[in-house]
């Protein structure tokens, strides 16, 4: 085992000690802390990218490069519990991704909040936060994913609530972390019942693990309520914390609020990371979740059953290979399975997709891809009708994880995890910009009053329009491969078109609200009500200004990012599915031809021109004239917009129903308490109570009236014997004399005899 | 060597009590140098104790001969643990206590009273000293809540005392009678434990001594005694009753009833582990939705000792083991929760009401108090990294493989479990007020003194030590349900 495995923990250990020295320092100390912060999160990063370069180095015919470290933590009976770290490719992009961008927002941290007093604090949760994620990432176990799960949420929880004498952030911090909180029971059961049904929780451990071949036999061969297999159950438990965390639908409600949370949290946390996940989970837990209990016939279609959902040879055997590790962890376990070479098994899984058809997506995967598509739409209708700048954002995020899981539904692990790459750099590129906005007009959120910003911030205006490109999709930039990627699955997968529709309906939805809020942000003029009275005004922020470099030049590097990272993913170069699959793709421009690639592409374009087209000739064409006027839509369709802007009273049904009656039902336990057990203790007591005071009158008048009698007696008694000794000494004298006689009559009788 | 831990606290007791009344400052002092002497014999005899050491017998000779009574000191791995945590709790709680200026002498006479009662029911290995230990244990208990206590404080102990003597009382019934049935003439509870009582026997006595047990547990609808009673009682008998007092019911639930009576707890198994996730719901529930600071963490404790007593009945390794560490757990939590609510929080600012405190902006007044309540909701709210994290998983895990159903529910109350802890916390110590949003300071309140930094770090250390390596304690609990003495419970629950 190499050594870099083995020290694999230091990349969260580095931020973990520097959120710990951060605690106990005094707030003043802000160079020191945001320093610390920084250099912790480079050393990771360097590490990350260490790490990162071994696992590109020979796969040789082990097909995926993984390598695992466990240990036990704690033991009961014969049953060890274990933790432990892995490197994979799916764990080392992640690393590099988290920890590079997240070194970006550190930095910009600096100057975003240079005027906070509390900085000392923040950055200590922002290293929390990283050193969670990171644990996160490299876990090997479900129980220490889970661990770190919990902990990305605290973190996640101090944050949002960073400035917790605002109520509204208050609220969203607990509203954050109950809605994950309730995803993570459905996670945690799952985790329970995985445990009991495969005996660990490690991932993989030489064949041991869960999601090693003779487990997944095992869990799929059971079936549980309404013919389930037992798999099936499980990864639904556990797709419901990926649901929480991962803001789909109906537990999205949390994200928008989360807003609420200074901005480079919103991008570090609630765009890039801790959001992803929930993909993240799905992927890592992608066996599992791909098990269908037709296949488990034979140990080799266990093996094949996520290849089946994509009936085209290229997707098949891309998605095959990455679950080919199976195959060779298990070798000797699957003595049924005839042994396949590599490119046999690609043909044999073409084969046996086309004998399966439309049944074989297994039905957790559907499900991902269900939810994903409701999500994707509902989240993008929200965001057409907001007007707050980071809540555009923050619907535009909770549609983008969408898109994210039906690339893991219909297209396997390496689909989603390249949205999931790609839009880490262009969502924290746009939070950033966002970010930067807002400080440059001075803590103005409402987009209605800002416009024409492209004068004054023309930095962060050009870094803003690449990444809101490579969100909309607009050919060439990362959004444009990575989104093509999935409709391009969705077009083909074998039990529904719907998706593939709906998440067409999606991407011309994002093009348009992103172009109307470029439109709102930068064109026209400066509308804030600020401006219009700016020579009264007197502090300082008259007009908006440009950010300091420590800011703009993290939007620098994450636009360059948002522009070009798409081309380690493009269907001539698939660099990154071959790297997560464990094989090395050629440069071929002939894929560009196949299988209605090139078709795909110009849809996708074309929805995407017709998208910002569309929003250009509402909002760009003719510009916003004051900060009251009613949106274009608004004036349209005002009961339709409405309900938008009013995110379909999703909350609303929630505070009528779920909280109502929860508070009810506190309510009842409470009276309950207060009345019936209490009255019941009460009752009891005035019965004892009522007994004792008849057990008194019983001692009154029976016991006591004996007794009294008795006494009355021994008195009278008394009262005679008394009436003996008046003190008369004759009387006295009189009595020792007749005593003394007595005694001698019996004395001298008594000799006689 | 353990057995210094009961008789210490007494010696301690006799001395306070002849102590001039006058003299505060050496009660004090006395009081904390018997309970620091007690939790070094608790913490050596920890460390001496090896997870095969079995049952070790420190003291046996015979008392009462002619009833086959013995006084019996013994200890396993689940003794130990149990004394390790009376001994951090009473130190801490003395620590907690050293404001106390009303007839400071009685009041740590009692105090050790009480602590010494409760050494010595964790220690007992005969059913008759353990009975009498823990009758000890309650008299003291009832004079603290009644003379230092605050609100409805006589209702409040007379309603605790009472609870306790009916449990006691039930209890009592069914040992003599299983005394009678075996007709061994022993009160040795590794003899009763290997005789087979008629299963007919069982099938009432094990209810009778478990619920009479159980009571001091919180059991639901047996719990009204708990919020009251921590709510009318001082600080420190707050944390002794939720850290260690209802460690004893589940205590005595798990040594004597379950032991006795396997057949009889088969017979109760789901019925009363539904009485168990009840506890743990509505527990819950009730916190979620009261006024009294104090109050919610009363509840709290109701719903948290329902994951012992459902850890209990599972009937597996993972789910009895996990409900010792629950123990251990909730007694350390429970006693931070308390000790910042009463201590820190009430006695400077003589209000329990959320609706006040929330005006109070206390955690600029008082920062350490802000910081230690955060990380005791941590830890309540069972987040990794905390004793309660391991200590309900394993009772979650144990609960899913005997009722998947009752798993469910636990799972559910966790996450009301989090609600209620949350809004408790930002209505104390993180609302908003008139005065901070005008940017002016908040009214200042007596710092915290040295006495309580140090009981906080130590219980807060306590919870993240056993959260981080929970072999310390699992290593040494888990083997001692290996001992002859779980046989039959073994043998009933299949592992």
């Amino acid at each position: 085992m190499s050594s870099t495995v083995n020290n694999l923990w230091l990349i969260p250990a580095f931020p973990l000690l520097a959120a710990a020295v951060l605690a106990v320092t005094k707030q003043r100390h802000r160079r020191f802390s945001a320093f610390l912060a920084i250099a912790a999160m480079a050393i990771a990063f360097l590490i990350s990218g260490a790490a990162f370069l071994s696992t590109l180095g020979d796969t040789g015919e082990e097909g995926i490069w993984r390598e695992v470290k466990n240990f036990p933590w704690f033991q009961i009976g014969k049953s060890t519990v274990q933790l432990g770290w892995i490197l994979d490719p799916l764990t080392a992009s992640m690393l590099v991704m988290v920890t590079f961008v997240g070194l970006l927002i550190f930095i910009y941290s600096i100057g975003y909040m240079a005027h906070d007093s509390n900085s000392t604090r923040f950055f200590g949760f922002l290293s929390l936060f990283a050193a969670a994620m990171l644990g996160l990432v490299i876990s090997n176990s479900l129980l220490l994913l889970f661990i770190c799960w919990e902990l990305v949420g605290l973190a996640s929880y101090l944050l949002i609530g960073f400035w917790y004498h605002k109520p509204s952030a208050a609220a969203a911090a607990k509203k954050a972390f109950i809605t994950t909180r309730i995803g993570d029971m459905g996670l945690l059961l799952g985790m329970l019942w995985l445990y009991s049904e495969a005996g660990t929780l490690l991932f993989y451990d030489n064949g041991n693990g869960c999601l090693e071949a003779s487990a997944l036999t095992k869990l799929v061969a059971q079936t549980t309520v309404f013919g389930m297999a037992v798999s099936t159950g499980i990864s639904l438990l556990i797709f419901c914390g990926a649901m929480g965390k991962s803001g789909q639908v109906p537990l999205h409600v949390w994200l928008p609020d989360a807003m609420e949370g200074p901005t480079p949290v919103s991008a570090l946390i609630h765009a890039a990371t801790m959001v992803a996940a929930g993909v993240f989970l799905i992927a890592r837990m992608y066996p599992l979740m791909a098990l269908q209990p037709e296949a488990s016939v034979s140990a080799s279609q266990v093996v094949h059953a996520p290849a089946l959902s994509i009936s085209e040879k290229e997707r098949a055997s891309r998605a095959l290979a990455i679950v080919q590790p199976v195959v060779h962890d298990s070798k000797p376990l699957l003595k049924s399975a005839p042994p396949v070479p590599e490119g046999e098994s690609q043909v044999e899984g073409k084969a046996a997709a086309s004998q399966h058809g439309a049944t074989s997506t297994s039905t957790a995967l559907q499900v991902i891809t269900w939810i994903g598509t409701i999500t994707a739409v509902f989240a993008a209708c929200i965001a057409v009708a907001q007007t707050d700048i980071k809540r555009i954002l923050a619907y535009s995020t909770v549609s983008q994880l969408g898109f994210m899981m039906i690339g893991l539904g219909v297209g396997g692990v390496a689909v989603g995890m390249f949205h999931l790459m790609t839009h880490a750099f262009f969502k924290a590129l746009l939070f950033l910009g966002a970010g930067s906005v807002i400080h440059g007009c001075g803590g103005e959120q409402d987009i209605r009053r800002m416009g024409g910003l492209t004068q004054y911030m023309p930095t962060t205006f050009l870094t803003y329009a690449a990444g809101m490109m490579a969100l909309s999709g607009v050919p060439v930039l990362a959004g444009f491969w990575s989104k093509d990627d999935i409709l391009h699955a969705a077009s083909v997968w074998s039990v529904s078109r719907w998706p593939f529709y709906l998440c067409l309906f999606a991407a011309l939805l994002t093009a348009f609200y992103m172009t109307r809020q470029v439109c709102y942000v930068f064109l026209g003029r400066y509308r804030s009500s600020d401006a219009l009275s700016a020579n009264s005004s007197s502090h300082g922020h008259h007009l908006p200004h440009e950010s300091p470099s420590v800011m703009t030049i993290p939007l620098m590097i994450l636009a360059f990012c948002a522009v070009l990272l798409g081309l380690i993913g493009t269907p001539v170069w698939p660099w990154f599915e071959g790297y997560l699959s464990g094989h090395h793709p050629s440069l071929s421009l002939g894929n560009l031809f196949e299988s209605g690639t090139i078709q795909i592409m110009l849809i996708s374009t074309a929805v995407v021109f017709i998208g910002i087209g569309l929003a250009w000739r509402l909002y760009g064409s003719r510009a916003v004239a004051g900060s009251e006027d009613p949106d274009i839509l608004e004036r349209a369709r005002p009961e339709v917009f409405s309900v938008l802007r009013n995110k379909f009273y999703v909350d609303e049904l929630y505070e009528a129903t779920v909280i109502r009656f929860n508070a009810w039902a506190g309510w009842v336990c409470d009276w309950f308490d207060r009345w019936v057990w209490t009255g019941a203790v009460r009752l009891l007591s005035y019965l004892v109570l009522g007994f004792s005071w008849l057990n008194r009158l019983f001692d009154e008048y029976v016991i006591n009236l004996g007794f009294d009698q008795g006494c009355q007696q021994v008195k009278n008694g008394g009262q005679m014997m008394s009436s003996l000794q008046k003190g008369q000494v004759q009387l006295y004298l009189r009595v020792i004399g007749m005593a003394l006689t007595a005694l001698l009559l019996v004395l001298t009788w008594g000799i006689g005899q | 060597m353990l057995a210094w831990t009961v008789y210490s606290s007494f010696i301690g007791m006799v001395i306070l009590m002849l102590l001039n009344p006058a003299n505060q400052r050496a009660a004090r002092i006395i009081a904390l140098l018997t309970a620091v002497t007690g939790f070094v014999i608790a913490a050596a005899g920890f460390a001496q104790h090896e997870a095969t050491s079995g049952i070790v017998t420190i003291a046996k000779f015979s008392w009462v001969k002619s009833l086959g009574i013995d006084y019996h000191l013994a200890a396993d791995g689940i003794s130990v643990t149990l004394v390790l945590l009376t001994g951090i709790a009473a130190v801490v709680g003395i620590l907690f206590s050293w404001n106390i200026e009303h007839r400071v002498n009685q009041f740590f006479a009692f105090y050790l009273a009480l602590i010494g009662g409760v050494y010595g029911v964790f220690l007992s290995f005969d059913l008759f000293l353990l009975f009498v230990f823990y009758e000890l244990a309650i008299i003291p208990k009832y004079f603290i809540i009644a003379i230092w206590g605050s609100t409805n404080k006589e209702y409040g102990a007379m309603k605790l005392a009472l609870y306790s003597f009916i449990g006691s009382a039930m209890v009592l019934v069914g040992l003599v009678a299983a005394y009678v049935v075996a007709g061994a003439g022993t009160t040795n509870l590794l003899v009763l434990a290997t005789y087979p009582f008629p299963e007919s026997f069982q099938y009432w006595a094990f209810p009778l001594v478990f619920i009479g047990f159980a009571i001091l547990a919180g059991l639901w609808p047996f719990h009204t005694w708990a919020p009251t009673g921590h709510v009318a009682a001082p600080t420190a008998a707050s944390m002794l009753l939720a850290g260690v007092v209802m460690k004893l019911g589940a205590y005595g639930a798990l040594r004597v009833a379950m032991t006795l009576f396997p057949l009889g707890l088969k017979a109760w198994q789901s019925e009363l582990g539904l009485l168990a996730v009840i506890g743990i719901l509505y527990g819950a529930m009730v916190a979620l939705v009261q006024k009294d600071f104090k109050f919610v963490i009363g509840y709290s404790s109701v719903s948290h000792m329902g994951f012992v007593l459902l850890g209990l009945l599972t009937l597996n390794e993972i789910g009895l083991s996990g409900a010792v560490l629950q123990m251990f757990s909730h007694g350390i939590i429970a006693s931070l929760l308390f000790a910042v609510v009463g201590r820190m929080v009430y006695d400077r600012t003589h209000t329990r009401e959320l609706g006040v405190l929330q005006r109070m902006d206390l955690t600029r007044a008082i920062p350490f108090a802000s910081v230690t309540f955060v990380v005791g909701s941590m830890a309540s709210m069972g987040l990794p990294g905390f004793s309660g994290f391991v200590a309900e998983l394993q009772v979650l895990i144990g609960a899913w493989h005997a009722f998947p159903g009752f798993a469910l529910l636990a799972g559910l109350g966790i996450v009301i479990g989090v609600a209620y802890t949350l809004r408790a916390l930002q209505q104390s110590f993180f609302s908003e007020t008139e005065r901070t949003a005008a940017g002016k300071q908040a009214d200042p309140l007596e710092p915290i003194s040295v006495p309580e930094r140090i009981g906080g770090t130590v219980l807060i250390a306590s919870t993240l030590i056993v959260g981080l390596c929970p072999r310390l304690l699992l290593d040494l609990i888990v083997p001692s349900f290996r001992s002859p003495l779980f046989e039959a419970l073994r043998r009933g629950g299949g592992f």
